[in-house]
């Protein structure tokens, strides 16, 4: 790593998370103004976008390759009033908060109580959410059962395609004008609409393009003053490149990244959408750059890993927009979940990898840092090699690259309806979610929290927790005489639950499409331009909905620990084992120890649990898979839980698995922890039991010690570990690499292990960052030593 | 007819090439000092406790160690990671205890093994009759063979039984044209003197083919086990090889010609 490098990471590493006031300041400067109430709405939002980018602060950072930031410095984050507006309190919260904190200081409070709140309060998209949603939704939410993920944060959830590696915004503006040339104004009674945002789509364009300008004169006025003649030289080339993208296609690898970065900041400063923005299959689109200029003479790898670096800060510099309530507690992190895809198989499906990709590994074990995420696509015709390096950053310990088979991906998505080649073009983002890059806006609507329903079953619809009527009547489940009758009535109880859900996400999508459009991403994403329709109102070639199942683990145990101890067995009776979990297993010790070590488990490769896994999400996906969604999608189920499983393990009391009540779920796919005790083959087979090509995605998490990495047999089994479960069309499988003890240590001296990096749930994150209880979570799965 | 079985580890990977399948079969004639399995010893189902503990509280249960299978139920149970022995080039190994306490037993395991096309390896301490060796070779990819002192007087202190059965089997093994595998447990004090090593050196080096040592190094792991059966006093252990003593051990095996592995 070059001493530039070195800085710039420390840099980063050492920036303190801040709440920033300038967009939100600029942003209501511009909806202030008289004549902003009589343009379109998509214009409105375009032109806001134009304002925040000629008014912002250019910051340009010492030594830096890669310009342009979000805010006025690194990890200055800033806020979106106009979908989620925050209180005083909220800062304050912010401000203070033990974990995931943002100092905000006084000039910010002031600027919120004097501007920003006076203008929004009852004005943001959050107020509409809340306002449009009926009172059953506001119940249901607040107990627990779903999260919302469009009440702080915009749709997103998408990644740049190769197009727009190849084009300039200037060529995307001729192509707009020629779609508004072809408009029938005759024939089609959205003709104006379609204008409309055609036009907007064009200012976002310009906007992107006034901000390059405006750091290429900031980066000439900088190499005037500049003294080493090093830096002042490619402190003017800095500026040639800013003046010539995104306007004009890149010609070069490092016009390539800048390229890509501005439009990484247009797609996060228009709104505050999920997952920022991503640019996907980085090997494949730099490569042409690469190679030709590598042949030609002009970069070395070096200088190409160099950028790369520089590139990779600029992630990291940018955490999630700040989160509070319940969406805090769903997605308790920094991390913004750009997820960097490597590997995998190019559009006439032959083996994609190439000398790039390997370069960009060594970049990955090099930085060592929690942004940019990033992923290795293992299909079976990339090479073992591949597999084998990607598994030796694995034993590093942070965490990345997680390892996703690229051929279940392209299944999924092609039995979702996706072209072969759009399928192939695709790949993983945020935590595990399979898309077709740069055609698909596929938004994840919320967490469902599956074990919450059963246990709202075995109240008869009430929820124990506040003893409010939430569900339907299924009946007295002491009375059920059969196994059957009590599986019976959890089906209609997810049936009810599910159907809120769904009529929730149909009204909040309906109010993004028609009050938050996105111009600027709309731009990048096919075929927003050729339909004339914004990205947030069903644009995309491809239109998906998500709701993530949570608890799949900690569900089937539940539910085999009662067929088997209460159904087969006799064990206890119904009314016994309810009063137990009423008590929390308080004086039924002895029962919860035959709960916990003497009942089957998911996990383990017995069918006697794992048919129940494969139930649950059955039941699970024939509610939802393949419903309509009200801006033309298909809403679609997987399987990833981010940190909700914590949240939702939260509001539920003691399971039948002998979980303790408020302790967390089970997380991804996973088993509940500490419950595999087969060894990771087990594992992957129970987890491959059901159908993982029906799903958007699965997380499954694996923990071993490093000692498990020793020596590259051991390198190679895991190979052979991970190829089986992909032969088994499992999707996507990760690795925490970090001993028990290393962990307890880092509990009781946070301060001796601040660089520690640990799989969460689909991502990695800072060990100190974690909660006490996802902390311990961490720890408890299972550790495969001594195999 | 039924085996008696105590353990049976997926995702095992010291005991053989690829990902494999280990299944312990009890009973044992040996005794050595620093048996790692003494659940092993006796050809029988034996009933001990089993103590689960949840924070500070431990829940006893009565749990018996030894299960009885029929081949093709043992096969059945095995043959569910397939798909990783045919992945990685693994298959199933017999362990023990000794395997070939229980010989049709493994046998009968062994061919339906083979009719399956999985590969199949044997851990042997090589003390049986000459006649189960031949019985099972035929049904047997690789052996993994103990060689754990080549006097016979040592031999006998150390594990109740001399070694010229074992020898003359590892002598036979190899006439069979067998593919062989030698294990030696590295204890020390016991079995690592440097007559020891050069004695089993120059034993190897008048059998054709044997090209792998792999060194065991002896760990401590067991002690709760005697605890758990109730036998033996731990107290008197001997103490675990350091790391420079098993590269010395290493580097002398390597320098002899062969191919080391520690740990298997």
């Amino acid at each position: 790593m070059t001493e530039r490098i070195k800085q710039l990471r420390e840099q980063s590493l050492r920036a303190i998370n801040s709440i920033s006031a300038e967009r939100a300041l600029l942003v209501t400067e511009y909806y202030k103004q008289q004549h902003v109430a009589a343009r379109p709405v998509p214009v409105q939002r375009a032109e806001s976008l134009l304002h925040i980018f000629s008014k912002k602060h250019i910051c340009i950072n010492s030594g830096e390759l890669i310009v342009g930031e979000r805010g006025p410095a690194p990890k200055a984050t800033p806020t979106y009033p106009e979908v989620c507006l925050h209180s005083i309190e909220d800062l304050d919260i912010l401000d203070s908060r033990p974990k995931v904190s943002y100092k905000v200081n006084d000039e910010v409070r002031k600027a919120y109580s004097d501007t920003i709140i006076p203008f929004w309060k009852g004005n943001s998209q959050r107020d509409r959410v809340f306002a449009n949603v009926d009172e059953q939704w506001k119940e249901v939410y607040a107990s627990g059962v779903f999260t919302e993920f469009q009440e702080q944060r915009a749709p997103g959830h998408t990644v740049c395609s190769a197009r727009m590696f190849r084009m300039g915004l200037k060529d995307i503006k001729a192509i707009i004008d020629g779609t508004i040339s072809t408009l029938d104004f005759f024939n089609d009674p959205d003709a104006v609409a379609k204008r409309e945002e055609l036009q907007a789509m064009k200012i976002a364009a310009d906007a992107a393009i006034i901000l390059a300008h405006r750091h290429a004169e900031s980066l000439t006025q900088l190499a005037t003053k500049e003294s080493n003649p090093q830096r002042k030289a490619e402190l003017e080339h800095m500026a040639s490149i800013c003046q010539w993208v995104p306007e004009n296609a890149p010609r070069t690898f490092h016009e390539a990244l800048q390229h890509y970065w501005f439009i990484h900041l247009g797609v996060i400063t228009e709104l505050n959408p999920w997952d920022s923005f991503n640019p996907g299959r980085l090997d494949q689109h730099l490569w042409p750059f690469y190679q030709q200029e590598v042949k030609a003479g002009t970069l070395t790898e070096e200088y190409a890993k160099e950028l790369l670096q520089s590139f990779w800060v600029k992630f990291n510099n940018h955490p999630a927009p700040p989160k509070t309530g319940v969406t805090a507690k769903e997605s308790n992190t920094y991390t913004d979940f750009a997820l960097i895809n490597v590997g995998g198989v190019k559009a006439d499906g032959s083996d994609a990898v190439n000398d790039l990709s390997y370069i960009i590994l060594d970049v990955i074990e090099e930085m060592r840092i929690l942004q940019p995420s990033s992923m290795v696509q293992i299909s079976k015709k990339n090479p073992d090699r591949f597999l084998h390096r990607a598994l030796k950053i694995v034993k590093t310990g942070f965490g990345q690259p997680s390892i996703f088979n690229t051929d279940a991906v392209i299944q999924e998505l092609v039995s979702q309806g996706k072209s072969l080649e759009d399928a192939r073009n695709g790949g993983c983002s945020g935590c595990v979610e399979a898309g077709a890059f740069g055609t698909e806006a596929y938004m994840l609507t919320g967490y469902f929290n599956l074990p919450k329903v059963f246990e709202i079953t075995l109240h008869n619809g009430v929820d124990p927790r506040t003893g409010k009527r939430l569900g339907i009547e299924t009946g007295n489940v002491s009375t059920f005489t059969t196994f059957n009758e009590l599986m019976d009535a959890f089906r209609k109880q997810l049936k009810h639950f599910v159907d809120i859900k769904i009529k929730g996400n149909n009204i909040i999508e309906k109010l993004y499409g028609r009050y938050l459009p996105a111009p600027f991403l709309s731009l990048v994403i096919d075929d927003c331009i050729t339909n004339g329709i914004d990205y947030n109102a069903g644009g995309a070639r491809y239109n998906t909905s998500y709701i993530q199942g949570v608890g799949l683990g900690s569900l089937t145990d539940t539910i085999t620990a009662i067929k088997h101890h209460v159904y087969e067995n006799e064990t206890v009776t119904m009314t016994e084992m309810l009063n137990a979990l009423e008590n929390n297993f308080s004086g039924f010790e002895t029962l919860r120890a035959k709960l916990l070590y003497e009942t089957p488990k998911y996990g383990n490769d017995d069918d006697y649990a794992d048919q129940h896994a494969v139930e649950i999400f059955n039941s699970f996906l024939e509610l939802i898979d393949g419903r309509p969604t009200s801006r033309g999608g298909t809403f679609r189920v997987d399987m990833l839980p981010t940190t909700c499983h914590v949240y939702f393990g939260t509001v539920i009391g003691a399971t039948a698995d002998g979980r303790m009540a408020g302790t967390p779920l089970s997380e991804g796919v996973s088993p509940v922890q500490g419950a595999d005790r087969n060894g990771p083959t087990a594992v992957v087979k129970s987890v491959a039991k059901f159908d993982h090509l029906k799903t958007g995605g699965t997380l499954l998490n694996q923990k071993f010690t490093p000692a498990f990495f020793n020596g590259d047999e051991a390198i190679a089994r895991l190979g052979f570990l991970v190829r089986t479960y992909f032969r088994m069309d499992g999707h996507h499988i990760q690795f925490n690499v970090t001993d028990a003890q290393t962990l307890r240590d880092a509990q009781k001296h946070p301060e001796k292990h601040a660089d520690l990096i640990v799989r969460v749930a689909g991502y990695s994150d800072y060990f100190n960052d974690l909660t006490p209880e996802l902390q311990e979570e961490v720890i408890s799965r299972t550790e495969h030593e001594g195999f | 007819m039924q085996g008696l079985v105590f353990d049976i580890r997926r995702y095992s990977v010291h005991d053989g090439p690829g990902i494999r399948t280990t299944v312990f079969l009890k009973g044992c004639p040996l005794r050595c000092l620093w048996c790692h399995n003494p659940e092993s010893w006796l050809l029988q189902p034996e009933t001990t406790v089993r103590k689960n503990r949840i924070g500070n509280d431990t829940f006893e249960t009565t749990e018996v160690v030894g299960k009885y299978y029929t081949p093709t139920e043992l096969v059945s149970i095995v043959e569910k990671d397939y798909l990783f022995f045919d992945e990685s080039n693994g298959g199933v190994t017999f362990s023990g205890g000794e395997p070939l306490m229980q010989p049709e037993f493994l046998e009968q395991s062994l061919a339906l093994l083979h009719k399956k096309g999985i590969h199949t390896a044997v851990d042997t301490c090589g003390l049986a009759s000459a006649e189960r060796y031949k019985a099972i070779a035929p049904h047997t990819n690789l052996f993994l063979f103990d060689l754990k002192h080549m006097d016979s007087a040592t031999h006998k202190r150390l594990t109740g039984c001399d070694n010229e059965l074992i020898l003359s089997n590892l002598r036979l093994l190899n006439t069979l044209g067998a593919d062989i595998i030698i294990r030696y447990p590295f204890i020390p004090t016991a079995n690592d003197s440097k007559e020891n090593l050069n004695a089993m050196v120059s034993f190897l080096s008048a059998l054709k083919g044997i090209s792998e040592v792999d060194v065991l190094p002896y760990h401590k792991i067991a002690a709760h086990k005697y605890q758990k059966m109730g036998i033996g006093n731990w107290d008197n252990a001997p103490s675990e090889p350091t790391k420079t003593e098993i590269e010395q051990v290493v580097s002398f095996l390597k320098n002899s010609g062969y191919k080391v592995k520690v740990g298997g």
